[in-house]
């Protein structure tokens, strides 16, 4: 057997054993050797973790497809630019998601530029209708849609968007934001909205009714006190190991939040388990940590297996705008490996390094955006972020990397932010400020950030 | 040997000149800023009087060796007119002195720097020629080459490179730079040192002392075979190869005819007795260039769309608000930098060379368009402002226009003061909170008052502290209103310290 002869079996023999391992029967941890890959091939298709809703009974998936964050043409989230949604490439989303059992769908009118629900509603319409569940809401942020005839027409429009005649999953979007009850009470009840929705869910075009809450804690409480009249099929929260007991601004801390839900029996929604990314770009430090204790997992992986792991959670969103993030998180949740109380206590007590890091609470949704002035909110802070996190914000002149770091911080900065969207324009008129749901006192930070970019400048820090 | 010791030297001080103009970051100029201010004109207006003296003594001794290898737009002209002895050789030959032009041009020259007509003076005067060129048609290559590899090292995750904003400060400027690198590109090419002999007044200047130079090329009667092979390799026409003599006023000593000589006949030496100048025996029409084909740029202006501002109401995520580009306000009196100590100070000093405008790290300085100080700098906010940490202009320049600041003067020296235009002011506009302009004042000369006296809960307005403000242009710069600010500042004729 000469040399050629001898590699041709062995390469037949291994694809052999490869071919019979991989598809189906559960792949052995080895197999994740690049667990960031977008190839699919090597997850299982029939393994996802699915959770009951105990209202109408449908079997979920514990991953769910956010849609605010599709990919453009130009290869970055929808919501960043003005290019158009790759609707090419949200249909290869849809279809790897749909194959490997994902089947809930988060959209709503005002995401990806209001572009999202369009194009969530073309990939979704090529498959089955009874293959996927959606989910959105009634976004009616703006003053100029507080009216009933306004709003039941934003609602209207999302069933022609999405091309359904019934939506599963319905939500009064983000309640608590802006100026708490009374803005709740303008949006859902003086104009008859909720008794609206409600009856909407009777006739059956509503198959589950719930919000999303951010924000004001009074809203959340009074909602839920009165869920005997209002019966919420689910309620949508943002859940994560830093939220748990770490919630910034006026958030509330998840594990209250989760604890309400779980006394009355209602099936939590997950948004933000990842924190707009917070929680996978995280500080060299972290990332150590993580990478020590299971090397060939992503670091967001871990955030996924955290929401997953509380079993009152219905589905966890996850806003993939790139295959590689599919993959990775149905890599997590085909079938999802819980996490152990050691691990639990692993995230917990890295959540309470992570807070030793000054990073801003910027999860880049972009609720803030479009700035009246032109400035790019989240593009500055999520600079900011990336710089403390790399080490490159000096403390001041005598710091070791002073030099370097300046250098990577101002450079960096005009790459990311151009020159007339940076801190510097900011004029503090404060619109910003209530549609934070992170509640982060944007102007604030913003000056902030511009004189520790003027200390630079000029040398004085 | 002679001949590649001068090559060598002038490619080197070219090589440096050029990198000044080019260079944004500064550090050609820790290097080789000493080489602006050893030319003639600069060092004139700076008042220099130890580098005058230098050059007056080095060309008594050994001719214009200035004009070979210090200044920059000789050295240019000697590369172009390399081209075309490549493309025709031996193409030059002897003619005679034109004294009436290049004299009457000298004092014209002369007339026009003391009565303060910049403008003109900058047009004639030869290292600000070049720095425009330079400034103008190199720059935006230069700048180019260097976003190329700005956008490389971004990619590459690094911090080495960054990108610079390419853009024409004043089109008048960029014109005059164009006709002028043609012309004297077109001339250089056919006839060598033309314009050096005719119309640069600091080569007329130097000529009357080189006459007298200690050393010389001369030709030695008893070698020579009459062949003129010299004269036809002669850049600057000066050698009359029938009557064995040197127009020493013209000859640029580039040793080009030395090492030429097939019979050795041409040395250069020490004078020894006085040689005759060359009297004009014939009446050879110079070939002036007619075709100098002038460039007219169409100015694309790319007028961004001037879509609302006020997105009031937010329906959906994301997206970016347009931004209007700013417009430049009219000023009734325009403004100097910092160190240019008044304005009569800078028209007087100022040869217009562009080395502050190309060095302006934040898009402040551009050539002014007005008559008499065509050329000059002047600064605007539309882009950017005067930094208070930048004193690059005041290290650059060479003619002591614009004096040495440092960082304390800087943020003491008033070039100007704030205007408030309350007809665009965001708070009446908008009925928003502002304050843009007194949070980002480097001298806190501008405060918030509420806008009614009576109603401590008004709007608040800006109010400026003329006597505080030192005309950075903060101000206007950083004011949300677009086109037009709702501050902007007006120049002061004399820069005073507050």
């Amino acid at each position: 057997m000469n040399r050629r002869e001898f590699l041709r079996r062995v390469g037949v023999g291994t694809a052999a054993v490869g071919a019979t391992i991989l598809p189906g029967c559960s792949p052995k941890e080895e197999s994740y050797a690049d667990a960031y890959s977008a190839d699919a091939s090597d997850i299982p298709t029939d393994k996802m973790t699915l959770r009951t809703n105990p209202s109408t009974g449908d079997k979920v998936s514990l991953l769910g497809f956010g849609c605010m964050r599709w990919p453009t043409v130009k290869g970055e989230s929808a919501r960043d630019g003005a290019e158009d949604i790759d609707q090419e490439m949200v249909n290869r989303l849809v279809d790897t998601a749909i194959a490997h059992g994902v089947n809930y769908f988060d959209t709503s009118p005002a995401y990806c530029r209001g572009l999202s629900e369009h194009a969530t509603g073309i990939a979704l319409s090529r498959h089955p209708r009874d293959k996927y569940f959606i989910a959105t809401k009634l976004s009616n942020f703006a003053p100029s849609t507080w009216s009933r005839e306004a709003s039941i027409g934003m609602y209207r429009n999302s069933m022609k968007e999405l091309q359904v005649d019934y939506i599963d999953y319905m939500l009064l979007h983000a309640i608590g934001m802006g100026r708490g009850m009374e803005e709740f009470n303008a949006r859902y009840i003086d104009n008859g909205m909720l008794d609206f929705l409600l009856a909407e869910r009777e006739a059956g075009r509503i198959r589950n009714l719930g919000f999303s809450y951010h924000g004001d804690i009074r809203v959340f409480d009074h909602l839920l006190a009165n869920h005997d009249k209002y019966k919420w099929d689910f309620v949508q929260i943002q859940l994560n190991y830093l939220d748990w007991q770490h919630a910034q601004g006026n958030n509330t801390n998840a594990e209250y939040l989760y604890g309400e839900l779980e006394k009355r029996g209602i099936p939590a929604v997950i948004m933000e388990p990842l924190l707009g990314g917070r929680l996978s770009k995280v500080h060299d430090h972290v990332v150590a940590r993580f990478k020590q204790a299971e090397p060939d997992r992503s670091v967001a992986s871990w955030a996924f297996r955290y929401a997953g792991t509380h079993p009152g959670v219905l589905t966890v969103l996850s806003g993939m705008t790139y295959m590689e993030h599919l993959t990775d998180n149905l890599r997590s949740f085909c079938p999802l490996k819980p996490l152990t109380d050691e691990e639990m206590q692993f995230l917990y007590d890295t959540a309470d390094i992570m807070m030793q890091y000054p990073t801003i609470p910027c999860n880049d949704c972009k609720y803030c955006m479009p700035c009246p002035y032109g400035l790019d909110i989240p593009a500055i802070l999520t600079h900011y972020n990336k710089c403390v996190n790399e080490g490159n914000v000096p403390e001041s002149a005598q710091a070791e990397n002073y030099r370097k770091a300046r250098q990577a911080f101002l450079v960096g900065y005009d790459r990311s932010v151009p020159k007339l969207r940076q801190a510097n324009h900011c004029i503090g008129c404060r619109k910003c400020v209530s549609h934070c749901p992170q509640s982060i006192d944007i102007p604030a930070e913003l000056a902030r950030i511009d004189g520790f970019v003027e200390k630079l400048k000029q040398g004085t820090l | 040997m002679l001949r590649k010791i001068r090559i060598g030297l002038a490619v080197v001080v070219w090589i440096a000149i050029t990198l000044l103009f080019l260079d944004f970051t500064g550090v050609a100029h820790a290097w080789f800023g000493w080489l602006a201010r050893i030319q003639f004109l600069p060092a004139l207006l700076a008042l220099n009087v130890g580098v005058v003296m230098a050059l007056v003594v080095l060309t008594l001794l050994f001719g214009r060796v200035y004009c070979s290898v210090i200044c920059p737009l000789g050295i240019m002209q000697d590369g172009i007119a390399w081209f075309g002895k490549k493309a025709r050789r031996n193409r030059y030959g002897y003619s005679p002195a034109k004294n009436w032009l290049r004299y009457g041009v000298f004092v014209v020259f002369v007339i026009a720097l003391v009565c303060g007509i910049g403008s003109l003076a900058a047009l004639l005067a030869p290292y600000s020629s070049y720095g425009r060129i330079v400034q103008n048609l190199l720059g935006p290559v230069w700048a180019w080459g260097n976003n190329v590899l700005a956008y490389l090292a971004e990619r590459a995750g690094s911090y080495a490179f960054y990108e610079v904003d390419v853009w024409v400060r004043a089109w008048t400027t960029f014109a005059v730079a164009a006709v002028t690198f043609v012309v004297i590109a077109v001339l250089a090419y056919r006839n060598g040192r033309t314009y050096c002999n005719t119309i640069c007044p600091v080569g007329t200047l130097l000529g009357i002392l080189s006459r007298f130079s200690l050393f010389r090329p001369v030709i030695d009667t008893s070698k020579c075979n009459g062949c003129g092979l010299c004269a036809r390799n002669c850049k600057s026409a000066c050698i009359d190869s029938k009557t064995h003599t040197v127009d020493f006023s013209r000859c640029v000593v580039c040793m080009d005819c030395v090492e030429k000589c097939h019979q050795h006949a041409i040395s250069y030496t020490m004078r020894r007795r006085p040689a005759a100048v060359a009297e004009p025996s014939k009446q050879k029409t110079a070939a002036v260039s007619d075709d100098a084909r002038r460039r007219f740029l169409g100015a694309t202006v790319a007028v961004a769309s001037a879509s609302a501002l006020h997105a009031a109401d937010k329906t959906v995520d994301g997206g970016l608000a347009a931004i209007t580009d700013k417009k430049k306000p009219e000023r009734r009196t325009r403004i100097a930098p910092p160190g240019a100590v008044s304005l009569r100070h800078m028209a007087q000093h100022c040869t217009a060379c562009q080395l502050c405008v190309a060095a302006c790290p934040n898009g402040v300085l551009r050539p002014s368009g007005d008559l008499l100080t065509m050329m000059q700098p002047e600064a605007s906010y539309e882009r950017g402002y005067c930094r208070p940490e930048c004193t690059k202009c005041s290290e650059v320049c060479p003619a002591g226009a614009i004096k040495l600041v440092d960082k304390a003067d800087k943020s003491s020296i008033q070039i100007g003061h704030a205007v408030w235009v309350k007809a665009n002011c965001v708070p009446l506009t908008d009925g928003v909170e502002c304050g843009n302009c007194a949070r980002h004042c480097p001298t806190g000369a501008i405060q918030m008052v509420p806008s009614d006296a009576s109603d401590p809960d008004s709007v608040k307005i800006p109010v400026v502290n003329q006597e505080r403000c030192i005309g950075c242009g903060a101000c206007e710069n950083l004011c949300p209103a677009r086109p037009f600010s709702a501050i902007y500042v007006e120049g002061h004729e004399v820069h005073k310290y507050i």
